[in-house]
Formats: structure tokens, sequence, C-alpha cells
């Protein structure tokens, strides 16, 4: 396997505490060595057939990790395939995806997480499954978490539905602490949401659109911290998926005060939109959860400053142009996220807020990484995966969704300016993606 | 304690992204919203639908002489459809009827491509009701055609909010047929019912406080949330339905919206107690009121037949006054020039 040269850039690896300019060579897909900026020579320690990047000017750092992302396959490969959604991934910057089961069928098997995992696939970062938490994701009959695991899986959820019944919900998350997964949950009580389309409150009301409630997202997260209480086992651990009001980020801060292992993450759209912005029905405003008040987006913005927050996720919904050209009630939930997320948080949570740049990097690599234990990622220690993203980060820039690597377009981004242009995303030591706008 | 110390630290003061401004509407002969309309636009409408309707029959259909409009219906209708197709006849336009029940919406064809479909078979404009709200914008932005929203799902209904001021002012304000911010000042409208479900509702308290005028919204919280008032300006709550009624010159009621309940559990009995509209209230509470209603009437539901055909109804006034505006509102759309660069 060749080699990579990163020479002159500046590393930050928050979880390494690095913020300093240093060479970095990656060799047989693995971190081989890191030194002062200028020490390490090509040809010499790095072996004659290394590739150089000269970084000099830009950030290096360990390779981005969404934690939330579906890829659509199998069975909806007119909206994304695998192969397009890790297209979409590098070129945001993003070596690691954690793949969402509510596909066609449902990936609540080992066949379907293996299947996913082929090379056939034709991935060009890594794919992490995560498999579903009941047969057919309808909170039922919960799977076969070890059979999962030993597959592939890096943990469980119904992602689309929530894992309403108690009973089902206690079961699955002692199963999967039994086995060392993760329990994701996306929180919605449908009792509250039938019908709906978009955030309850007076804009549906002006809109004439049925609303979701914020009790219906918080109701279920005090719920299953509430089951997280009484099991009163150490290694049970709730993740809250596309976490949206602030109630529910109330209640995960809460569940963290008193010790329990409880996690969050938030996407960018929750943390930089409102209600507002649906406007007169545009359908790449619609997600769920919806976009919610600006008292609730400034909950989240407020829960990432002071470290509630665990991860950024993207939750990258793909769909096909026709599906979203219909009535806003009538449209498919979701937007794409993987090509924007990192020139959105730049631009507002370091370049607006004033989080410092490691600690918007670590939202995005080293917590996530360590959030669903994705062991040598996140980091850029020796020995790691040589997982690498290299970028410009004074670069400004205009997002179009038309020049999208995803199959979709249905973002609400088009036309944003970003901050930080990716250069180069390397998975494992290759290089997945290279900037090809004029250096 | 002093003050300083016992408030609560400053929330930071933190720049947002601003939703962006509206496209909407692209073509300047649509009536999507009655928020598309400024007073000025309100007035020349009302000053063309007296025009119109005094205008010899037979120099009027020359106005829209053989130009072609079409009616895309997604929903049962007999006022609204049929005075639109009057009204544009009126103005000599051909007109086709498209109706979800008998054509190729059946069969799947989305309303993107039915729209295309009627734009390639010569239609110059398009009158769409349909059950999903916002429905008009989608068709709008995809034919470029100048669209008159005739009711969208739980949204707007904004020729049936014009037709209601013309007959409020019909009444309240003979004579006037330009308004101001004051022309209706010191009138309180309360509207009641199925405020959530009611296109008719959002529309004319979109409207009306506008020219002056106070609403009033009144009915059951399943049926009235008390986020309606953060509509926009001049609305408020009033639950108590004969307190509201002592404040009103008008009175709107609306028809329980039985297809777009989804769940919602309304006991009738109860419900007829606290808002029915009886003969008794009106004279005890209201006896000077203009009592309206949009229709269709239930008549013994939401108010009796005695009211329903009494001294006080304005409800086939109102229908009358439908045609008159519609004309205004066709005549717009076709005599209106179309934004450079859109189709």
């Amino acid at each position: 396997m060749s080699s990579v040269l990163i020479r002159n850039g500046h590393l930050i690896d928050p979880a390494a505490g690095v913020d300093a300019a240093k060479d970095i060579l990656l060799k047989d897909g693995r971190v081989a060595e890191i030194a002062g900026a200028g020490k390490i020579k090509a040809g010499h320690e790095a072996g004659s057939d290394v590739q150089v990047l000269d970084a000099s000017g830009l950030t290096v750092a360990p390779g981005l990790i969404d934690i939330h992302v579906h890829l659509r396959e199998p069975g909806q490969g007119h909206k994304e395939t695998i192969a397009t959604g890790t297209a979409a991934a590098a070129a945001g910057g993003f070596t690691a995806v954690a793949a969402m089961p509510n596909t066609t069928p449902v990936n609540d098997s080992p066949e379907i997480t293996r299947w996913m995992l082929s090379p056939e696939r034709g991935a060009c970062v890594r794919v992490y499954p995560i498999g579903a938490a009941t047969r057919g994701s309808k909170g039922e009959q919960i799977n076969d978490f070890a059979a999962l695991k030993a597959a592939g899986a890096v943990a469980v959820t119904d992602d689309g539905h929530p894992i309403l019944k108690d009973g089902i919900m206690r079961e699955t998350l002692a199963a999967a602490a039994r086995v060392g997964l993760s329990v994701i949950q996306h929180a919605e009580d449908t009792r509250m949401t039938q019908g709906a389309s978009m955030n309850a409150g007076p804009m549906a009301f002006k809109l004439g659109l049925r609303g979701m409630p914020v009790e219906a997202e918080s109701s279920l997260v005090e719920r299953d911290i509430r089951l997280v209480t009484e099991l009163r086992d150490a290694r049970v651990h709730l993740h809250v998926a596309h976490t949206s009001t602030a109630a529910a980020i109330a209640a995960v801060r809460q569940a963290r005060r008193n010790g329990l292992r409880v996690t969050c993450e938030v996407a960018p759209h929750h943390f930089l939109l409102t209600e507002e912005h649906v406007g007169l029905y545009n359908t790449n405003a619609k997600m769920n959860p919806p976009l919610r008040s600006a008292a609730d987006r400034d909950a989240m913005i407020e829960a990432i400053l002071d470290g509630v927050v665990d991860a950024i996720a993207t939750d990258h919904a793909p769909h096909a142009v026709h599906e979203k050209e219909v009535e806003f009630e009538h449209a498919p939930n979701g937007i794409t996220g993987l090509e924007t997320a990192l020139g959105l948080c730049l631009r507002w949570l370091h370049k607006e807020w004033k989080l410092p740049l490691g600690r918007v990097l670590s939202l995005l690599s080293a917590q996530p990484a360590a959030l669903l234990g994705l062991k040598g990622r996140g980091t850029l220690a020796v020995g790691s995966f040589a997982d690498v993203v290299v970028f410009d980060p004074k670069a400004e820039w205009t997002y179009h969704a038309k020049e999208t690597h995803s199959k979709a377009h249905n973002t609400p981004f088009d036309g944003w300016t970003m901050q930080g242009r990716v250069r180069w995303t390397i998975s494992e030591g290759r290089i997945a993606y290279a900037a090809k706008y004029p250096q | 304690m002093n003050a300083s110390t016992a408030t609560a630290p400053a929330r930071r003061h933190l720049q947002t992204p601003q939703p962006p401004a509206s496209l909407f509407p692209y073509n300047p002969g649509s009536l999507l919203s009655v928020m598309d309309l400024d007073l000025d636009a309100v007035s020349h409408l009302l000053t063309r639908a007296t025009a119109l309707e005094n205008q010899d029959p037979l120099t009027r259909d020359r106005i829209l002489l053989k130009r072609r409009i079409a009616l895309l219906f997604y929903e049962s209708s007999t006022r609204t459809r049929t005075s639109f197709e009057l009204a544009a006849k009126s103005l000599g336009a051909d007109t086709t009827l498209v109706s979800s029940l008998s054509s190729s919406i059946e069969k799947g064809e989305t309303l993107k491509d039915t729209g295309l479909t009627l734009r390639a078979l010569g239609a110059e404009a398009i009158i769409l009701r349909h059950n999903s709200s916002g429905a008009p914008w989608l068709l709008e932005q995809e034919t470029g055609l100048p669209v008159l929203n005739a009711g969208d799902g739980m949204h707007e209904h904004p020729t049936q909010a014009l037709l209601d001021l013309r007959t409020m002012l019909a009444r309240l304000r003979p004579g006037v047929d330009k308004v101001g911010a004051e022309t209706l000042a010191g009138v309180t409208v309360t509207i009641v019912g199925d405020i959530l479900h009611s296109r008719v509702a959002r529309s004319n308290m979109l409207l009306l406080p506008r020219l002056g005028a106070r609403v009033l919204l009144c009915g059951p919280t399943q049926l009235l949330p008390d986020s309606a008032a953060n509509a926009g300006p001049g609305i408020a709550v009033e639950r108590d339905f004969e307190a509201a009624l002592r404040q009103s010159q008008v009175v709107m009621m609306l028809r329980i919206q039985a297809e777009r309940l989804a769940g919602v559990q309304i006991d009738l009995a109860q419900y007829k107690d606290a808002y029915q509209l009886t003969g008794q209230r009106l004279s005890a509470h209201a006896p000077e009121a203009l009592v309206m209603h949009p229709g269709p009437i239930i008549r013994g539901l939401e108010l009796t037949a005695g009211v329903a055909d009494g001294r006080q109804s304005a409800i086939l006034e109102q229908v009358r006054h439908g045609v008159a505006i519609r004309m205004a509102v066709v005549e717009r759309a076709l005599g209106a020039q179309p934004k450079e660069g859109r189709a």
C-alpha cells in the first residue's frame, strides 16, 4: 500500500491534544508518524512511493464522523446509494458515516448488514451500519443484537420511528447493553403527531398545517431517561438522535447530572434554522423532527456551546427531486447534510459564535467516535486509522446544490455562504476526495 | 438583596441566519393569499367588482373574449366553483373544469404534471381548489401561470375574504369602494366555530384588521388553539360566545369541518349549547349584528334555520358578491403583465 505525506499543515487533533504545525505520514492505512512541520522528508523515512500533499496554510484534522445518515440502500437507490452517499460524505470531509436502518427492507438482520458492508457497494469512506432495534422497526419484537453486532452493526435504533412501548424500550436498552451496543432513539411520540408536517405553533396555524408539539419529542426523551434510571445498569447507553427542543435538551442535561449515560446529537439545521424558514411551503425545509421555534433553536446553540451536546450529526436524508416537488404535507421528511455540515459549523459555530475550532472539530469527529466506540477513529494519534480531512479554514464559498456528489438536491442551504473548504479527504490512507476547484 | 444579583445572567445575544425573503407570487396576476394584496390593490378590486357588475353584459364579455381559464378542483364545491365559472364566462373567457374525480389525477398524476398539462392545453390562468395547504404555491412555481387560490386545505381562501369584505362594506359602509387603514375602525368581527380547519377564517383574520377591524375568534380549544391570536395583529381569542356577540357588529359562523377533524372528538350537544347561533342569543346579545356564513351551512348545528333565513342574515348576499369579486380577480389575473424572465 502506498503512503501519503501531508506536509506543513496545521494539525488539530482534539483527542490527542495537538494544535500545532506538523507533518503527518500515513502508511498502510494508518497514521505512521507525526513530526514538526518540514521534518518528514519524502524518499527517506517515508519511502520513495510516497504521495506528498502540501498543506501549507491548511488545517489537518481527523476525518469527520457523522453518526446519523441515510444512505438509502438497500431498496431506495433512486434517492441515494452507498456509493453516492459516501462520495458526498468524502466531499464534505467525512471519513466515516453511520447508516440508519430505515431502508427497504429494514436493516434488521446480519445478512443486510453484511450486504451494506460488501465492497461491491462501492463505499468511498467507512460505513458503519446501525441495526434495527426491532423486527422491521415495528417496535414489537426485539432483534438479535449479538448477531447484528457480529455482522458489523455499531448501534441499534428504529430511526424514523420511535420505540413507543415502555416494555419494548426497556428490553431494548437492557439487551443492547448486554452486548455493548448503544440505543439510538428517534424521540417522537407519534400519537401526538398524526398528519403533522411542521412544528406546532403560530406558524403552523398560519400556514394551515398540522403541527408536531415539542412535547412529542420531550415526553419520549423523559420516558427513555426514566427507563435508563430504572435499569440501574452502568452499561446502558441511550443516545438521543436529532435533538430539536429545549425541553429534550434540559432532560438530557439533568440525566447527565444524575450520572446516567445519556448522550445527544444536534443537526446543523436545528441549530441554524427555525420554523420561519418553512416560508411558503418550502419542502426542502421539511424534516422530522421539524424546524422549531427560535427559542428552541437558541437552546440548541446554547447546549452546543456549553457542552451538553455530544455530537453534530447531519441526519443526511436524500430524496429524489420529484418526491419533494409535491404538496408540502405529502413531501417526504428530510434534507441532505453531508456536504454542508463543516462549512456551516465553521461559519456559524466557530466564526459567528466563537466556539474554538478544536471543539467544533471534536463535535464532528472525536466525540461521535467515542460515543459509538469506533476504535481508532476520531484521532490522528500514531497507529490510528489514516482518516484525515485537510481544509482551508479561511476560505469562504457558496454551496450550490446542483454541484453535489449526492444523488439528491434537497437542501435548504443551497446558495448559502460556507466557511472552510475541504481540499482533501483521506479514508484509511486513500485519497477519497480531492477538491477540483482552482487552488 | 439588590436588583442586579437577583436577575438571571443575561442570555447571549447571538446573530442567527434570517429566513429568506419570499419569491412569491411569481406572477403578478396570481392571488394566492390575501397578503399578496395591499390596500390599494384591494380598493382596485372592489372598484372593478362594482364596475363589472354594472357593465352591460354584451360589452363585458369582450374583456377576456376567448381567453382560456382552467378550473382545477381537488375538492367538491358549489359556490366557489360556480361563481368563478360564471365570473370568467361573464368576461367572455372559455373555461374548462378539471376535477380530481374525473381526471388523470385519479390515476396518480401529480399536481405539477396536471398544471403543466393544462398550460400545454393553452390555459392562461388556473383557478385551484385543493385539499392540501400551500398547493397553489407549488402550482404557481411549477407553471409560472397566474394562479387563483380558490381554497387550499386549512390555509386560505382569499376571494372569500374579499367577498366577505364587500358584503360588510355594502351593509356597514354603503358606497365605499376605496378602503384604507381606518375604513372598518370600530367594527368588531367575531368568527365562530371551527377556526383551526377554516381557510375562510385565516383569510379574513389576515385581511380585516388591515382595514381597522378587530377580529375576535371564538370556539372551543380543540377547534381554536390559543396560538391563533398570534397569526397577525388585531386578532384576539374570546371563548365566551355571548361576550363576543355583545361586542360584535359582524358575526361570521363556520361549519364544523368533519372531513378535516382528524381524530378530534367533538360533543355536538355541548358544542351547540356553547356556540350555536340561535334567534334567542342573537336578539339578546347582538340584535343589530350582521350574520354571515361562507357556506355550506348546516342548519340546526352552527346556526338555527331561523337565523339563517332571518332579517340579520347576509348569507345569500355573500354569494351574490362572490360573482362580482371573482370577475375582478379573474380580470386582474389575465390583465396583469407577467414579470420578465418567467414562463
